[in-house]
């Protein structure tokens, strides 16, 4: 999917100049982009030193674990049908919190940890059980802390205030990630009533 | 809403007071561990840049033709009527699909306009408040042989939708 987009943007884009002249501001932006896209991780650099540095910190003084455990009893009832000391639990929980720190790469291995934990659950069969899709509506839903990257991509351009949009990027994400559980109970009961008839 | 751009000004140093004190009561060498931790951002960043030059030139590309500009003209009425402005709605359509075809996006417009402009701070707050939809079902139902996806592609979609409408409801609010 994500190939057939790239390649039509540039397809379209040279189609376009094509037709109405703009062939040589083309030319210009194919390196001057490029140029710009590695100055990007170059000031993403500074920033995610210092947020990962922080964060093992937090790790090692245990106080993602401790987190975890904060947030064990909201977890049972988001996903009812997980037993809070099954070991899809301590994933799930893991995953969360990673994804809430902002620690991608962490949250991903967790994730992938407890689906196969789930999957054991529900009989090892290929359709996703109840608490998959709860726990992938949990992290499409993208809760983090932190947009340490769209803070970074904020400054390379020159903002004035380029945290300015942690509250509002917080409010946004908790509303979101609220509504994605609202939709997962949704198509829950609406399964569970079509499952009746 | 002067509220909302003072709690950003304080949540970050009171997050970066609470690690530390943290650390230091649990007896963490914190710089040590900051070193070590520092390392894995250093990789981290360098191992986006592929990724990064591929999708900003192609929206560069995109960009510059005239092509967005057209395609934001034919989406300008549609989104007159809720208040978003069009130019940011290729990033919304791209948020679900790739994770850094919409930081080029966002780089992308961050650029063209000011990221102190509404639309700057709408497309920042958008490409915060959801992750890759498409990405995180096909990596995390892959991984594990599930082959029928279920509901979940519409709760994640349904889900997006909701992420920027929140966004574009904050933004407003916020900065509007």
């Amino acid at each position: 999917m994500i190939n057939i987009i790239w390649v039509a943007l540039f397809l379209i884009g040279m189609g376009y100049a094509a037709l109405n002249g703009t062939m040589d501001a083309v030319n210009k932006t194919l390196f001057v982009s490029a140029k710009d896209a590695v100055e990007i991780c170059f000031g993403l650099i500074s920033v995610l030193i210092f947020w990962l540095g922080l964060m093992k910190i937090a790790e090692q003084a245990g106080l993602l674990g401790k987190l975890s455990g904060l947030m064990r009893p909201i977890m049972r009832k988001i996903f009812p049908e997980v037993p809070p000391d099954h070991p899809a639990m301590g994933y799930i929980l893991s995953n969360t919190i990673a994804n809430i720190f902002g620690l991608g790469n962490a949250a991903t291995p967790m994730g992938i940890k407890a689906m196969k934990e789930l999957k054991r659950l529900n009989g090892g069969k290929k359709t996703p059980s109840r608490s998959m899709i709860t726990l992938l509506a949990l992290n499409t839903s993208g809760l983090t802390l932190i947009p340490t990257t769209v803070i970074a991509i904020r400054m390379q351009y020159g903002s004035q205030s380029p945290t300015d949009i942690v509250a509002p990027t917080l409010i946004a994400t908790c509303c979101t990630t609220v509504a994605a559980l609202i939709i997962d109970r949704y198509f829950y009961y609406r399964r569970k009533r079509r499952g009746k008839k | 809403m002067s509220l909302i751009t003072a709690l950003s000004n304080w949540i970050v140093p009171c997050l970066i007071v609470i690690i530390l004190l943290y650390g230091t009561l649990k007896k963490v060498p914190a710089y040590d561990a900051f070193v070590e931790g520092g390392k894995e951002g250093f990789s981290l960043a360098v191992s986006v840049m592929p990724f990064l030059v591929g999708m900003l030139v192609a929206i560069s590309v995109f960009r510059a033709s005239g092509a967005m500009n057209a395609l934001t003209d034919l989406l300008r009425p549609l989104l007159a009527a809720i208040g978003m402005p069009p130019q940011v709605l290729p990033l919304a359509l791209m948020r679900p699909l790739s994770g850094t075809g919409a930081l080029g996006l966002l780089a992308d417009l961050l650029g063209n306009y000011h990221p102190d402009s509404f639309i700057g701070r709408l497309a920042s707050v958008m490409q915060g408040s959801t992750d890759t939809t498409f990405y995180v079902i096909t990596v995390y139902f892959g991984a594990v042989g599930i082959h029928h996806i279920g509901d979940a592609l519409k709760v994640g979609l349904l889900a997006d939708l909701v992420g920027i409408f929140c966004a574009l409801w904050i933004v407003t609010i916020a900065f509007g």
